[in-house]
């Protein structure tokens, strides 16, 4: 259980939002060209960290727009907040 | 040889106290080099060790523990043992775990506690209805024992189940597996640790592994907190920390690690003699021996390595708890707990060989690895010893993900991902 904050709506529980998974994984501009093995790499791999990782999430119980969070999968606290489309700040 | 657990042994020790008994496996300072490594000594890694010193005659083997034998998943499961899976390849795997559980508590001379007291489902929508009849058409077929149980059917198997139509998901009926049931989980993890000792397995524990030493395309060694170990074949079974591994390695997973939380109850008199599980509401429970209610709730959504879960998805199980078990509504809960489960794309596990030679992984058993401990080990030291697949676990290698030959297990996996 944790607070995220939400960049359009401010800081609410855990429990309104819902993850969206490893943030950054840029969708294949040409899927007919992929490789069957490139095609699993987008679809299915995933760096799973423990640790600092980046993520999407979305306030499904709110505004429903979607962001970005850094958060440490170790002990769930997050490090940053920033919208989509927007560069991960540095830490 | 180590001395064989009987009721004279019990005896015996009782006279001393119960302070001279052997100790159940040794506490070795690990070699420069073993022939072969398991990263992982929860109860498959244990059971892996077991079956390669056992059926496979290797000697030098050593099970790396990063903190206890039996402090991981193996001791924060719910104890569940079934085999009702949808597709030909998973009722293969689970079945063949289920008919070694059967006679384990003999092969190991310790007592797991292995009892058969039945699975029952529950449906609460037509299409669970529909669902679960087509699991148990496909079970028989595979020569599971499966039935479908209505309404009236469920009441009698288990009377506190409140059957009325007015709750907010109704009972519509369930399956019975009754050769399913629950074991000791710390039993498991001891016994085959024990059993791998006694083979000459060395058991290493509260020795993480910190990196993975490669020489092109094949494994050298492993990085250690209790230095380096030479090897040249690596089996990786680390449940939740599967990526970690994997990551050190260069290679990478198609999984995600999430908090699976589990509670029980204080302790009661017998009330429930059998195994209840909802898919649709997401609630299951079973008492154990010492008569706690034995509650297992969902995962959360998001990646996490913390051991602990979100309070709203304990809240949610109890809620259904409470409205399918109405007796329980007064209950007090004593413990909660979060273990970190390693999901999989399609819910069904890895048992496989990798791109990276000596290297082989058994992983992605979601929140349903428990059952599968004794085949699982069993399987993933033949991969091992044969560095090629049984037939039963050529399906659940790693390449179905490229291949598109997944064993989707949504529906039997029975707990919401």
């Amino acid at each position: 259980m944790f607070l995220i904050s939400c960049p359009f709506c401010g800081e609410r529980e855990q429990s309104e939002f819902k993850a969206g998974g490893e943030a950054h994984i840029v969708r294949p501009k040409q899927p007919t060209e992929l490789s069957d093995d490139e095609w699993a790499e987008y679809l299915f791999m995933r760096k799973n960290i423990k640790g600092i990782q980046y993520e999407r999430w979305n306030h499904i119980h709110g505004c429903r727009k979607w962001f970005n969070i850094i958060r440490d999968t170790s002990n769930d606290q997050i490090k940053a907040v920033y919208k989509m489309g927007e560069k991960p700040p540095v830490k | 040889m180590k001395k064989k657990y009987s009721i004279f042994s019990l005896v015996k020790n009782a006279f001393s106290y119960h302070e001279n008994w052997e100790k159940a496996w040794k506490d070795p300072v690990p070699k420069k080099e073993y022939d072969t490594v398991i990263i992982g000594g929860g109860g498959h890694g244990l059971a892996t060790a077991y079956y390669l010193a056992k059926k496979h005659n290797l000697k030098n083997i050593a099970v790396l523990e990063k903190g206890w034998i039996g402090g991981g998943n193996t001791g924060r499961n719910t104890t569940i043992i079934r085999s009702n899976y949808l597709w030909d390849a998973s009722a293969g795997l689970y079945d063949h775990a289920l008919k070694i559980w059967e006679g384990l508590s003999q092969e190991l001379n310790y007592n797991v506690m292995f009892s058969q007291r039945g699975v029952m489902n529950l449906a609460h929508n037509l299409q669970d209805v529909r669902d679960l009849k087509r699991r148990t058409h496909a079970n028989r077929l595979n020569g599971i024992d499966a039935v479908y149980l209505n309404t009236e059917e469920v009441k009698k198997f288990c009377p506190i189940i409140n059957t009325s139509p007015d709750i907010r998901y109704p009972v519509l009926g369930g399956t019975l597996q009754k050769r399913a049931g629950t074991a000791r989980h710390d039993a498991v993890a001891w016994g085959y640790a024990r059993g791998a000792d006694e083979l000459g397995v060395d058991i290493i524990q509260n020795c993480e592994v910190k990196g993975i030493k490669r020489n092109g395309d094949r494994v050298e060694g492993i990085e250690t907190t209790k230095g380096f170990i030479k090897t040249n074949k690596i089996g990786v079974v680390a449940a939740g920390h599967s990526s970690v591994i994997a990551n050190m390695a260069g290679l990478r997973l198609p999984l995600e690690s999430k908090p699976l939380q589990a509670l029980v109850s204080e302790p009661v008199k017998p009330i429930i003699d059998t195994v209840v599980m909802s898919n649709a509401v997401h609630a299951y429970v079973s008492q154990s021996d010492k008569g706690e209610l034995v509650i297992g709730a969902g995962t959360d959504d998001y990646v996490s390595y913390s051991q602990k879960g979100s309070h709203d998805i304990v809240e949610g199980t109890l809620n259904a708890i409470l409205e399918l078990y109405p007796i329980f509504s007064r209950m007090r809960m004593l413990r909660q707990w979060g273990g970190i489960v390693d999901i999989c794309p399609d819910a069904s596990p890895i048992i496989s060989k990798t791109s990276i030679k000596g290297l082989y992984f058994n992983c992605g058993w979601g929140t349903g690895g428990f059952k599968a401990t004794p085949g699982s080990g069993d399987l993933f030291a033949h991969t091992i010893a044969n560095d090629e697949p049984h037939k039963l676990n050529a399906a659940f290698n790693l390449n179905r993900f490229v291949s598109g030959d997944l064993v989707d297990e949504h529906g039997a996996a029975a707990v919401a991902h």
